[in-house]
C-alpha cells in the first residue's frame, strides 16, 4: 500500500474518533445532571470538535482534489468513516457516557503521547495539544468512576454494567491495518500492541480504584476500519449533515 | 432531595506571582470536582494559571449588621492615608 494512502486512512481514523465523540458529547449539552458538569461535558465535546478539525484538514491534503475538513465531516456517509465503533453508541446514562469516556481517554492519551514522537511533523504537532486535552478527558472520567463505583449501589451497578457491555467494543482499538504496519515502519504511527499493554494495565487501575474486577474476555466488535458500522452511526450523521446536504454550500 | 451538593468559592490568579482573585462559585462534591469545575467555568478562556477552591462554609465572614461598627470608624480617619507625603520627583506612585 502506498505511503500516503495510508496515511490518508489513518488521518481519517483519529479525525473521525474525534468528530463522533465530540458529537456524541454535544447531546449533552443543557443536558447535563448539573449545570457545572453540563459545562464540563461541553469542553470535552469543544476539545474533540478542534482536534477533528485539525486532523481531518491534514487528512484533505491527501486527495487529489484537496478537501477541506467541513467537505471531509459534512460530505462523507458512514462506509466512508472510520471511527470506532464504541465512539458512535448513543450516549446513554450518564454512567455510561462516563464508561466511554474511560476506555477512549486512557487509549487517546497513550495514543497521543506515542504520536508526539512521530516522524510526521503535522500529527506530531497536534498530538503535542491532544495529548494535554486527553489527560485532562482521562482524570475527570477516572474521578468519576471512582465516585459512582464507590458511591450508591444502584451507581455502582449502573456503572459496572456499561463497563462490562463496553467492554465488546475495546479491542477494536488495539486492530492494525497493512497500512498501519507500513507506516510504523516508517516512525508515523505507534505499535497499538505496545498501548494496548499499557491501556490495560491503566484501565485496571481505575477498575481496582473504583471497586470492580476487569471484565472477563468476551465477544468484541469489529468493522470499523473497513468503515462497517452499527446502526447508529447513519442516525448520527443524518442530524450531524443534515444542513449541508439540505443546503449544500450554505455558509456563514 | 438537594442535588446541588455542596458550594465552593474560586479563586484564579492571573499570572505566576499575581494575587488570587476571588471569581464565583461551583457546586461540587469533593475537591478533585470542584477543582475541575472550576477549571472548567473559569478558566476556558485563558484567565488563569492557577486556581484555589475553598468550601464555602470554611469562610468565615462579616454580618451586614457589624458593618456600620467594622467600617465607620475609618471614615475620618484620613490621616491613615499616605498623602501626607511630598512625592519625589518622577515617582508615578509610590
Amino acid at each position: 500500500m502506498e505511503k500516503n494512502e495510508a496515511l490518508k486512512k489513518f488521518l481519517l481514523r483519529l479525525g473521525d474518533n474525534a468528530l463522533i465523540q465530540g458529537h456524541r458529547l454535544s447531546e449533552w449539552c443543557s443536558r447535563g445532571p448539573m449545570l457545572e458538569e453540563d459545562i464540563a461535558l461541553s469542553n470535552l465535546a469543544l476539545d474533540n470538535i478542534g482536534r477533528a478539525q485539525a486532523f481531518l484538514d491534514y487528512a484533505g491534503h491527501f486527495y487529489t482534489n484537496p478537501l477541506s475538513a467541513d467537505d471531509l465531516a459534512f460530505k462523507r456517509s458512514e462506509r466512508q468513516y472510520f471511527n470506532f465503533l464504541m465512539a458512535e453508541l448513543p450516549v446513554g446514562h450518564f454512567g455510561f457516557t462516563i464508561a466511554k469516556q474511560l476506555y477512549i481517554s486512557a487509549y487517546e492519551e497513550l495514543l497521543f503521547e506515542a504520536l508526539t514522537q512521530s516522524t510526521d511533523e503535522t500529527i506530531a504537532a497536534i498530538a503535542h495539544k491532544a495529548v494535554k486535552e486527553a489527560r485532562y478527558h482521562f482524570s475527570h472520567a477516572a474521578d468519576w468512576c471512582v465516585r459512582l463505583g464507590l458511591g450508591t449501589a444502584e451507581s455502582h451497578d449502573k456503572l459496572g454494567s456499561a463497563m462490562t457491555d463496553l467492554w465488546a467494543y475495546t479491542q477494536e482499538f488495539f486492530e492494525m491495518t497493512d497500512g498501519d504496519l507500513l507506516l510504523l515502519q516508517l516512525g508515523i504511527a505507534p505499535d497499538q500492541n505496545q498501548i494496548k499493554k499499557v491501556w490495560t494495565d491503566k484501565v485496571n487501575k481505575v477498575f481496582m480504584r473504583a471497586g470492580y474486577v476487569m471484565p472477563a474476555e468476551c465477544y468484541q466488535y469489529s468493522g470499523s476500519q473497513q468503515g462497517i458500522h452499527t446502526e447508529y452511526l447513519g442516525h448520527l450523521l443524518c442530524e450531524m449533515q443534515y444542513l449541508q446536504r439540505s443546503h449544500p454550500q450554505a455558509a456563514w | 432531595m438537594d442535588t446541588q451538593l455542596d458550594l465552593w468559592e474560586v479563586f484564579i490568579q492571573g499570572k505566576s506571582g499575581g494575587q488570587f482573585m476571588h471569581v464565583g462559585s461551583v457546586h461540587a462534591s469533593d475537591k478533585e470536582m470542584a477543582l475541575k469545575y472550576a477549571r472548567d467555568l473559569y478558566t476556558r478562556r485563558n484567565e488563569g494559571s492557577a486556581i484555589w477552591v475553598v468550601l464555602s462554609t470554611n469562610i468565615v465572614a462579616s454580618l451586614p449588621e457589624d458593618a456600620e461598627m467594622f467600617f465607620d470608624p475609618a471614615n475620618d480617619k484620613i490621616y491613615r492615608h499616605p498623602t501626607f507625603y511630598t512625592m519625589p520627583e518622577g515617582a508615578l506612585q509610590i
